[in-house]
Order: structure tokens, then C-alpha cells, then sequence
């Protein structure tokens, strides 16, 4: 079990609170060292909550979890205090989607590196300013010299996530947890960031966790993707395996519903209806009333998770169901 | 059927088939910014300048660009939200501001906005925000058109009626919004990044309900929006904005084999590939867009084109045709062999 | 919170639409403190306006030989003033006009007050800069001595109180009703309703005035128990209502001698205008959480 980076066992998370929500329903996710993963879904499927748990930021009085999480070897449920500041940052950092509003507006750019890498590293002010620099450089910000002085309002928005994408490497975590970090940008500078975030992740060397509800995006960065819905994962696999040869019925709604083959004018073959509230705990599958293939015991029970290869499932009572026709 | 007498009181047609739902000419919007201690005019944005396109009845024109390009701010120019510096809008061959009151306007040519909730006021039941504009302009029975809207959209009226905005769904309350500009019988509907806030998965309903609608009821669309998959499944052709400039607009089967703008090209390479085995290997473009405040000289894509030379900063590149009488024009002066450039009307991109 | 919102999706089949006025009356009656200061407030206005039906003695007629009657004496539970008049006659009496130059200028401020701000934030422009510059021009003074100004220069009475008050919380009330208008006025429905062809008096009439109304109202609350104060303070400076028609600020004035002779006496107009200014206090913080829907 060493060998992963993340090892996320049978995780639960409630909300509480005017009235509950079951975010995360028996949660199970493994990440390899070095291995980026994309969590594909859309909104209200879990996907942040789960990054969110990784780093413990979920408020502790109306948040419920239980299960295990272990990130290179630290039980992360159990720290506090110390320990979990030195986790935080060290072992694990994060990319939100919006730079401006995770970046402090009344310090520089550079400073806050600086601060960053001297409070985890316990380095001086001017060793710390140099790894800032080398950190601007890495994220192929031109001239890095200048850039450092830079207030965030000054910078546009491609650059702000090239600066968080710095602070969140500055100081070398296993595993770097990016929440959506494209989706406020404009399709070329989109493309930048990606490719970015694969060069750097080879050079580091890191983990990554790849939030993203754009199938395209998790194309473009990651090795393996895992899909969730209604709190779930329901498929897991390679990229290629979840684009060339997708087995539960929603990966496959929504790779049709991207648009990129579908033909122009036809009808969609859209999914229907809207994703469950979750205010209870699901006790069966949450796709099957929206599902083409549904059956009733899809109502019965919770439906049983097919492993056709090692580090591959599905959750699904078909899992070699053809391919709908069209 | 009762649905197509929903919006039995669309105006008549004037111009006939061939005469252009809406033509815009030369349309230009600058917002002064303010600054300084005493407020002055410090800049200008030049948000949209000297835009120029044609719509002709029943189709659907998609406008794509990134943020700063102008595409909401002509949106909001065509429907009278806001005031036009310079330019003409001729809808239906009369001219707004001549022959063509803004009232009128507004009777043909709707919007849908991309904040679903935004767009609905959260003190009025769905019923009345839908029914609203249809009793503005005096149609008759505006209660009972809003039910038979909603019943189209997919709302059962009897549950939907008298909610209110935050108790539905997203996906909901885009059909709403949606039913709200039909309310009007428009002929014309401008969807400002209509599905671009909705899940996917609703999206594709949303754009299968858009498809029907415009059959049915002979809508013409102008379809805005960053992505451009969705563009190319619901457009039949595809204009190309830049800090506030056409630089491209073409049919969308003409503009997806081969884009003639360097611009238009890199925006179509920045698409994630779909497929894992080839994917993007080199960004098309370094940088961000530039400020819309102090656009380039000359070509405006000059400062970021990898064939940018002296001509591209002091001439300002004119749309036209690729080959006479086409209907593929481009603004750049790599398709305008008089212009100077050193590699005008070679085929430079491969 | 943001996380929850985000997370708790949103229920296709949520129950049909319940009002906003029984949500915001159904929270109000389940906060007690509310519902006592609104017990007092009522109680206050009901015995002000029924005072003659109470079988209380003449407020106006007093007597030689019973002043400065301690409380708890025999036919005057309250004692009496200087002059011999029933104390108790004499604040219920008095809430009739405390109360009614207490409230009536936020009520008619509130009016033009928001009238104002919502045409200023609405139509900006020239509009906007010409209401907000003149009101600009008031916040110059404080309000006490605006009151005071105003007041002096109209000479005293009951007319010349309500002007002046009304005068200096138009202000205010413009101020906040501007900044509310204009914040909605950015928001797309109101550009929908615009694009239907509908002319600013119908989209002010029906999209604005309902969702800028209840801030603007629970302002205008908070500004009531301040009201109270200044307008008793105009009475106790001789400025405002005169002598003998019975108001707590000026009976508070000419108790002032025989706070030596009877304290607790002198005091009871001064309580009565802590208890009143501190029950309207309390009504609108409970008002104003009870309004606010985004909790």
C-alpha cells in the first residue's frame, strides 16, 4: 500500500445544515506516485468536495467524515494542529479556479512565494525571493525579474494562474490538487496552462489530481480519469480506455454531449432529466433514472462494480453493454 | 396546432426572403474610462469597432472570441440595450432609428442571457416574468401564452406556474428564460452564452429544445459563445471576433476544414483533441489577449500572429472575400495579395 | 456558504412556491424578542390612540395642592407633575404626539427619500449626479444640529418638527435607496424586461420597486427609535411641540426642576422614550434578519 501516493478508502462526506446533503457517498480512489488523475463531473458530483477533504479545508462543525484517506503515508483525517500546516503546503498544495480571489491583493507576487517557501522551508528572505524567481521561470513567465514585483491586479489572468500554479510548487509537494484552474480562461491561454501543468508535473515529478467537468481538458492532462456522479465514482480507467471504450451509460452520455463528433443538426442524444438531490444516502444506482438501460434491479440495490482489469471499473449492471445506437 | 398559434403575432415579413434578417453596418461602441482625481476621460475601450455582418432569415449565426472581443457588447448594441456610437442596424430592411422605432426592434429581436438566475426576477412568479413582456406589448391573452410557452419548453404549467426562480433548476430556468423571449414572437433571438453556465448533460437538452424551437416557430438565431463545438453543432455559419474586430466569418463547414485567419486558426488548434493518443503538443498562441483599452495598431492581431510583419502594424487589414464572390472573408492581408505582404496569397500554414 | 451551495443541488422538485411575505412573517413570530417589542410597540400606539376611552384623568387640568405627588398615590398611580396633572394621563396622552412626530418623518422620508434614490440609481447619469450631490450637501451636518437648524429658523410647533425631521432623514434614506437601485439595476432581468419594450416607469414599477423595497424599508426602521429621540430632544430644547399639550420630551424638559424633589417622577417620560426608541431598535434588527433570505 506504500507504493500510492493517495489511498482513499470507503469515504463519506455530509453536509449539515438546513437540510442535509450526501456529497460523498463510499468513496474509493487510489493515486499512484508520479500519476496524474482527472475527477470528471458535473456540478454537484463530488469532485471538489473530494479535493477539498484531501486538504481538510471543509468547515469541521457541519461536515461529517468518515472513512480513510492516507497521502504518502500520513493519516490525513487524524492531523491538526502543526501537523496538518506542514501537510498543507509541503506534501499537498492546491490551484483554484479563480488566481484573483486565492491571491493576496496587497502583497507582491514574489512576496508571497517568498512567504510561502520561508514558513514551510524555514529559509531566509533572500533565499526565498531566489526560489521565487527560479519559481516564475519554471512557470515560463517572461521576464520573472520584474513579474516579482508585480501586485496580482497587475498581472492578467493567464499570468495569475501561472503565479498560483509557482506558489502551489514553491515548495515541492508529492501531490498537487487543481480545482477547475482553466475553466475561467479564455481557450488559448487554456491551452497554455494545460500543457503547462504536464510539462511541470513531469519535471516535479508530482502526483496530480485534476478537478475538471470538461472531458477535454482531462484529455489533455491526465493519464487516468475517474468519473463521478452523485458523489460516486462510476467509472474508472486510462484516458484512452474512458474515451475509446466507455462502459457505464453516463461516461457515455457525456462524452456524446461534448459535442466534438456529434453531427451538426442532428438530435442529441442527451441525457435526460437532472442529477439526484442526495439528501438521502443513495441506496441504489442515482443514474438509473436517468438511464437508457435502467432495469429494476438497478432500484434495488447498489449496482456491483466490474473490474475488468487491474485499476479499471465500472459501476454498473451492464458493463459490456454495446454501445447505443445513435 | 396550437403551438404554432402561439406566435401567430409575429410581424409580417416586409423585405421579402432574400432581403437579410438584420444587417449591421460599421458598428461601433467605445465606453469612456474614468479616472483620475477628478473623474476625466482617462481611456477609451474600444469594444466593438467597425463590426459589419449580415443574418438572413432562418439561419443561425454563431460568434465566437474570447473575453474582451466585444461578442456581448454587439449583443447588447443589436437589442437596444445599449446605445450604438456609429453604425447602421437594418432589421428586416428598415433602418433603426429611421423607418424602425426601438420598440419595434425589440418586438422582433430577443435575448437570452447566460445567468440563468440573474436574468429572472426573483419576486416574480415564473408565469408573470414569462408573461410579462408579452403584456408590454399588448398581445393578447399574455397569462394564457405564458402557460402554452412553458408547456412548449417542457415546464408542466400546473406544477411550474407559480414558482418562483430559485425553486427550479438551472436547466429550468434557461427553458424559462428561453420561453420569456418567445413570449414576445420575436423573429429574431440573440442566445448570449445561453448554455455556456448549464452541465453538459443539460446543455444537450437545452440545444435539442433551441433546434426544435427554430423549426417550429422559423426563428433566426445568433448564437454566442467561447465554445466551439457547440457553435460549429447548432451554426450555419461562424463569425470570428478579436479585441473588437471581425476577422473572419465563413460558413461553418468552410471555416472547419480550413480557417484563413492566423487568429481564427490558433483559436481552432487551442480546442483540447479528444483524443488521447495525439494530444496538443504546442500551444498555438503565447500569452493573453491584449487589453481592449489600447488595441494594436493596425492589424490588432499583429502583436501575437507568428506572421505578423510591417505592413500588419500600419495597415488595418479590410474584410473580404477569399475568391471573388465567396462567402469565406477574412481581415488579414496574408489573403490580400495588393496589400504587401511578403507572403500574400500563398498557403502559409503548411 | 459557498460549499454547500455549490454541492446541495438543486431540487427539481422542490415544494410549490411558498411567498416571501408568509416566509418573513413565519420567522418573525418564531423570534421571541421581536415579538415582545412589537407587543410593547402595539401596546403603546393602542393606548395612545384609545387614550380617551380609558377613562384616565383630564391630561390638561391639574391642581394647586396635589404637585409633585409621589408615585403610588391614592388616584394617581403614577403621581403627578409639577403643575398637578396626572402623569399617567399625561404619557399616555404624551405618546400621541411623541410617537407621532417620532415616526410620521421616517414614514414620509422613507417615501421621497426612496423615491429619489431609486430614480437617481435607476436612471443614473445626469439624474444621478444632480440628486446625489444635493444630498451630499446635507450630510454635511450632523443630524442632530440639521434638526436644530431647521427648527429654530421655522420656529417651534408640532408642523415645523415634522418638516424639519423629514428634512434631515430624506438623506439617508436617499442614500441607501441609490445604492440599493443600482446594484439591481446591473442585473440582467432588468435588461430582459427592458429589451421587451417596457419604459423605465413600468420596469421600475414592477422589477425594481419589489426587490430594492425591503432593504430600504429595514433602513428606514433602524432609523425610527433615532427619530424618536431627536424629535423629543426639539421638545426638551423648546423647539419643538409647546407647553401644556403633553409630549415625553417636553414634559421630560419641565420635570427637570424636581428631579431633586421626586427623581423616579421626573424620570418616567425619560423611560418611556428608552423603552420606545429601544423596542423600535430591537423591532427592526428582528425585521431586517427576518427579511434576509440568503441565510
Amino acid at each position: 500500500m506504500t507504493e500510492n501516493l493517495v489511498d482513499i478508502r470507503n469515504l463519506n462526506v455530509r453536509f449539515s445544515g438546513a437540510r442535509t446533503v450526501h456529497a460523498i457517498n463510499d468513496l474509493t480512489l487510489t493515486l499512484k506516485q508520479g500519476e496524474t488523475m482527472a475527477l470528471l463531473g458535473e456540478s454537484g458530483s463530488g469532485k471538489s468536495v473530494t479535493l477539498k477533504t484531501l486538504l481538510r479545508l471543509l468547515p469541521p462543525k457541519r461536515s461529517h467524515i468518515d472513512g480513510n484517506i492516507v497521502v504518502n503515508g500520513v493519516d490525513v483525517l487524524t492531523l491538526s494542529g502543526k501537523k496538518l500546516q506542514a501537510y498543507r503546503g509541503e506534501e499537498v498544495s492546491m490551484v483554484f479556479q479563480e488566481p484573483g480571489l486565492a491571491l493576496d491583493p496587497v502583497y507582491t507576487v514574489g512576496d508571497q512565494i517568498a512567504e510561502s517557501v520561508m514558513r514551510h522551508k524555514g529559509v531566509r528572505k533572500d533565499e526565498a525571493l531566489s526560489t521565487a524567481l527560479d519559481m516564475l521561470r519554471r512557470v515560463r513567465i517572461p521576464s520573472p525579474e520584474r513579474r516579482l514585483h508585480n501586485y496580482p491586479h497587475e498581472l492578467s489572468g493567464g499570468m495569475l494562474q501561472r503565479v498560483m500554479i509557482a506558489l502551489a510548487l514553491a515548495c515541492r509537494p508529492r501531490l498537487l490538487l487543481a480545482d477547475e484552474p482553466t475553466t475561467a480562461l479564455d481557450a488559448t491561454v487554456q491551452i497554455q496552462i494545460l500543457l503547462l501543468l504536464r510539462d511541470l508535473q513531469k519535471e516535479f515529478g508530482m502526483g496530480v489530481i485534476f478537478v475538471t467537468h470538461d472531458i477535454g481538458v482531462a484529455v489533455e492532462v491526465s493519464e487516468r480519469i475517474a468519473v463521478m456522479y452523485a458523489g460516486q465514482i462510476v467509472e474508472e480507467g486510462t484516458t484512452r480506455e474512458i474515451i475509446k471504450d466507455p462502459r457505464h451509460p453516463y461516461t457515455r452520455g457525456l462524452l456524446a454531449a461534448n459535442l466534438h463528433d456529434a453531427a451538426r443538426g442532428a438530435r442529441l442524444n442527451a441525457i435526460p432529466g437532472a442529477p439526484p438531490p442526495l439528501d438521502t444516502r443513495p441506496d441504489a444506482c442515482s443514474f438509473a433514472p436517468r438511464c437508457p438501460l435502467a432495469e429494476p434491479q438497478c432500484l434495488a440495490a447498489l449496482p456491483p462494480v466490474h473490474s475488468p482489469n487491474d485499476r479499471r471499473r465500472v459501476a454498473c449492471i451492464h458493463p459490456n453493454a454495446p454501445i447505443l445506437a445513435e | 396546432m396550437s403551438k404554432t398559434e402561439t406566435l401567430a403575432d409575429t410581424q409580417p415579413d416586409k423585405g421579402g426572403p432574400a432581403q437579410p434578417l438584420l444587417i449591421v453596418r460599421n458598428l461601433q461602441k467605445y465606453f469612456p474610462v474614468r479616472g483620475g482625481i477628478f473623474g476625466g476621460k482617462k481611456a477609451v475601450v474600444q469594444a466593438v469597432d467597425g463590426v459589419s455582418f449580415e443574418v438572413k432569415k432562418g439561419e443561425t449565426l454563431g460568434i465566437v472570441g474570447e473575453s474582451g472581443c466585444g461578442k456581448s457588447t454587439t449583443a447588447r448594441l443589436l437589442i437596444g440595450l445599449l446605445d450604438k456610437d456609429k453604425g447602421e442596424i437594418i432589421y428586416d430592411g428598415q433602418d433603426l432609428g429611421g423607418t424602425l422605432s426601438l420598440r419595434e426592434l425589440r418586438r422582433g429581436v430577443q435575448m437570452v442571457f447566460q445567468d440563468s438566475y440573474a436574468s429572472l426576477n426573483p419576486r416574480l412568479t415564473i408565469e408573470a416574468s414569462i408573461a410579462f413582456g408579452a403584456r408590454i406589448q399588448g398581445l393578447s391573452d399574455p397569462v394564457g401564452r405564458a402557460r402554452k410557452l412553458m408547456e412548449r419548453v417542457g415546464l408542466a404549467p400546473d406544477r411550474f406556474a407559480q414558482r418562483y426562480p430559485h425553486e427550479v433548476s438551472g436547466g429550468q430556468r434557461q427553458r424559462i428564460n428561453i420561453a420569456r423571449a418567445l413570449a414576445m414572437s420575436p423573429r429574431l433571438v440573440v442566445l448570449d452564452e445561453a448554455v455556456s453556465a448549464l452541465d453538459k448533460s443539460v446543455e444537450a437538452q437545452v440545444l435539442n429544445l433551441l433546434a426544435d424551437l427554430r423549426r417550429e416557430f422559423g426563428l433566426t438565431y445568433i448564437f454566442i459563445s467561447h465554445d466551439l463545438n457547440v457553435v460549429r453543432y447548432i451554426s450555419d455559419r461562424i463569425l470570428v471576433m478579436y479585441l473588437g474586430e471581425v476577422v473572419e466569418i465563413a460558413p461553418v463547414d468552410d471555416i472547419w476544414t480550413s480557417q484563413a485567419h492566423p487568429y481564427t486558426r490558433s483559436l481552432f488548434s487551442a480546442m483540447p483533441s479528444m483524443d488521447p493518443d495525439n494530444r496538443t503538443k504546442e500551444p498555438p498562441l503565447a500569452g493573453d489577449p491584449p487589453n481592449p483599452i489600447n488595441p494594436p495598431s493596425g492589424c490588432r492581431f499583429h502583436t501575437r500572429c507568428r506572421f505578423s510583419e510591417d505592413v500588419c502594424k500600419a495597415k488595418v487589414p479590410l474584410l473580404h472575400p477569399l475568391t471573388a464572390g465567396s462567402d469565406h472573408l477574412a481581415a488579414c492581408h496574408l489573403h490580400d495579395i495588393s496589400s504587401g505582404h511578403s507572403k500574400a496569397g500563398k498557403d502559409v500554414f503548411e | 456558504m459557498a460549499l454547500i451551495e455549490t454541492h446541495g443541488l438543486e431540487d427539481p422538485i422542490s415544494e410549490a412556491g411558498k411567498g416571501y411575505w408568509s416566509g418573513v412573517g413565519s420567522r418573525l413570530i418564531r423570534d421571541p424578542v421581536t415579538m415582545i417589542c412589537l407587543g410593547v410597540i402595539l401596546l403603546l400606539i393602542l393606548s395612545a390612540v384609545f387614550a380617551p376611552y380609558l377613562g384616565l384623568a383630564d391630561p390638561y387640568t391639574g391642581s394647586m395642592i396635589k404637585r409633585l405627588a409621589p408615585i403610588g398615590t391614592e388616584g394617581h398611580i403614577l403621581g403627578t407633575d409639577e403643575q398637578g396633572r396626572d402623569m399617567l394621563a399625561r404619557l399616555i396622552y404624551g405618546g400621541r404626539l411623541t410617537l407621532f412626530i417620532g415616526l410620521m418623518p421616517v414614514v414620509l422620508a422613507f417615501f421621497i427619500g426612496g423615491a429619489l434614490g431609486i430614480v437617481a440609481g435607476y436612471l443614473g447619469g445626469w439624474v444621478n449626479t444632480v440628486i446625489m450631490r444635493t444630498v451630499d450637501v446635507f450630510f454635511a451636518f450632523p443630524s442632530v444640529l440639521l434638526a436644530i437648524a431647521i427648527s429654530g429658523a421655522l420656529g417651534a410647533g408640532i408642523l415645523n418638527s415634522l418638516v424639519s425631521l423629514t428634512i434631515v432623514f430624506i438623506p439617508p434614506i436617499t442614500r441607501v435607496a441609490e445604492a440599493v437601485t443600482s446594484g439591481v439595476r446591473s442585473l440582467d432581468y432588468i435588461d430582459a424586461a427592458r429589451a421587451s419594450g417596457a419604459n423605465a416607469l413600468t420596469v421600475i414599477r414592477v422589477h425594481v420597486i419589489g426587490n430594492v423595497l425591503s432593504p430600504i424599508f429595514v433602513y428606514a426602521t433602524s432609523l425610527t427609535s433615532v427619530c424618536m429621540i431627536l424629535a423629543a430632544g426639539l421638545s426638551f430644547l423648546g423647539i419643538g411641540v409647546r407647553p401644556p399639550e403633553p409630549e415625553w420630551g417636553l414634559m421630560l424638559n419641565t420635570l427637570r426642576s424636581a428631579i431633586y424633589i421626586n427623581p423616579w417622577l421626573s424620570a418616567l417620560p425619560g423611560l418611556m422614550i428608552f423603552i420606545t426608541s429601544l423596542c423600535l431598535n430591537l423591532l427592526s434588527d428582528g425585521v431586517r434578519s427576518a427579511m434576509n433570505v440568503k441565510d
